[in-house]
């Protein structure tokens, strides 16, 4: 079975062909989206991190950033440095140029001010898209799928319907050889031990235990109870009582395979295949970057409220599973599961449709929220204080 | 009339989800497992689409399954066909407002 990709220098295959905008720290994104607003075909990514962070957080951020531009999505890559950030700009310019793929840096105090960034940037990109957008696609096996899961805007319907119809999908694509990722680490509580069993080894196992345990600390530090946070007052009104419930229900989209390990959040995928957990947070402008860098080429995402969010460079597959909420926001959502809750069709005959679309959305048909541009709110998940 | 489906997921499950619109205080739904059994039940208080109500009676304290694991504990005694939800379900897990 195959889909049409571009096939990188390094081998892996991109779904999409952009040239990524990348700002190295917060402080150059009105630079890196005003390029993106004049050069088109370019994807960017308007962050909040980068600076006046610890260490580890600074290090976590350069790792992010690094991985996004290896994404096989990405074509190109033109990093915008402020100059004086905390990230290390140069490291981001060595790592992603050994993937085989031409990398440019700006520096915008060296380049004496916006303005002129701008239009330094405008040149760059623009011949970055001229270099790069005549790459053809090719026909690819599945097995070079990388597919990233999450679920969002939950409501009872996603445990039973759309969640039933991702894992559907992630079973298959596990068993034609390919790779899916999933992750929300705060929804595993209460189903932590499920996910252990299936782990392949017990170091796997007590990995995951661990990521689960360190998120229920760290959301317990305040001394208030996690509901209203986890579950939000959205998934509160759509039937959840609990996060034990909603994790319950989110941890359906995995699938029934074994799980191979866990990555840590800007670790991207190299050689790893079957089904892994990536260690993020539910938020999606955090957890949909974080699956952004595994290289996923594409996200398939569930919901029940109706969340509309997608990402610069990463397409989202919008799985319905409420009837109701279908009904009303249609034009955002991919896949109606909701047709399962009504007893109209099986977990197996929309989990078809659904691959059906991964397939075509992989060899360059748009998702909804792709075509509507609705992607610009993303961040990246650290774990210590802005100092 | 259209059916008013209440879902019991596992054998274990003390509560079930209903999905149908307009289910107010006395409606009668119709609770039914992954096995085909069904059980008709009066509804104890107005149950919005994708809320759950008790399968049995349950005792405050107990522990309240869904999915066949827990999913909280009974914050005061439910009766049977009653709606369930924060009012007398408490989550156990990321409590940081108990003492150790």
């Amino acid at each position: 079975m195959e889909f049409m990709g571009y096939v990188r220098p390094d081998g892996k295959v991109g779904a999409r062909n952009y040239v990524a905008i990348i700002p190295s720290v917060t402080c150059a994104n009105d630079v890196a989206n005003a390029i993106h607003n004049q050069v088109q075909g370019t994807a960017t990514y308007l962050h909040h991190q980068g600076c006046c962070q610890l260490p580890p957080d600074l290090e976590r951020v350069t790792d992010t950033l690094i991985s996004l531009g290896c994404s096989p999505n990405a074509a190109a890559v033109l990093v915008v440095s402020l100059g004086c950030e905390g990230t290390d700009h140069e490291r981001m310019v060595k790592e992603i140029a050994a993937t085989g793929k031409h990398v440019e840096i700006i520096h915008i105090q060296e380049l004496g001010g916006i303005s002129k960034a701008i239009q330094a940037g405008t040149d760059i990109a623009r011949q970055l898209v001229i270099e790069t957008s005549g790459l053809q696609r090719q026909p690819v096996d599945v097995s070079n799928i990388v597919m990233s899961i999450k679920c969002g805007g939950s409501d009872t319907t996603s445990g039973l319907a759309s969640n039933c119809v991702i894992g559907y999908v992630a079973d298959k694509l596990v068993d034609l050889g390919a790779t899916v990722i999933f992750g929300e680490t705060t929804e595993f509580i209460g189903g932590e031990k499920l996910l252990a069993r299936r782990a392949v080894t017990k170091e796997v196992g007590d990995k995951i235990l661990k990521i689960v345990d360190d998120m229920e600390t760290r959301a317990k530090s305040l001394g208030c109870d996690m509901r209203k946070g986890q579950p939000t007052p959205g998934n509160i009104e759509g039937g959840l009582s609990s996060i034990e419930e909603k994790s319950l229900g989110a941890i359906v989209k995995s699938g029934t395979k074994p799980i191979q390990g866990v990555l840590e959040y800007p670790q991207r995928v190299t050689t790893q295949k079957g089904l892994w957990i990536k260690d993020t947070p539910g938020r999606e402008p955090e957890i949909l970057t974080g699956m952004a860098v595994t290289g996923a080429q594409c996200m398939m995402f569930s919901t029940g409220r109706g969340a509309p969010q997608g990402f610069p460079s990463m397409p989202v597959i919008k799985i319905c599973g409420n009837p109701n909420t279908y009904e009303r926001m249609k034009e955002d959502m991919d896949i109606n599961a909701g047709l399962i809750i009504k007893g109209e069709k099986t977990i197996e005959e929309v989990g078809e449709e659904a691959f059906a679309k991964l397939l075509r959305t992989l060899s360059g048909e748009m998702t909804k929220n792709e075509a509507i541009q609705y992607f610009t709110s993303i961040d990246i998940h650290c774990l210590g204080p802005v100092i | 009339m259209s059916l008013n489906l209440a879902l019991k997921v596992s054998d274990l499950d003390n509560v079930a989800t209903i999905f149908a619109n307009d289910i107010k205080d006395g409606t009668e739904v119709e609770i039914r497992d992954k096995k085909g059994n069904s059980e008709k039940v009066s509804v104890i208080g107005d149950v919005p689409y994708g809320h759950k109500i008790a399968v049995k009676d349950i005792k405050k304290d107990e522990l309240i399954i869904k999915y066949g694991e827990e999913i909280g504990i009974a914050t005061k005694d439910i009766k049977k066909g009653e709606y369930v939800h924060i009012h007398n379900l408490d989550s156990m897990r990321g409590r940081g407002d108990w003492k150790k």
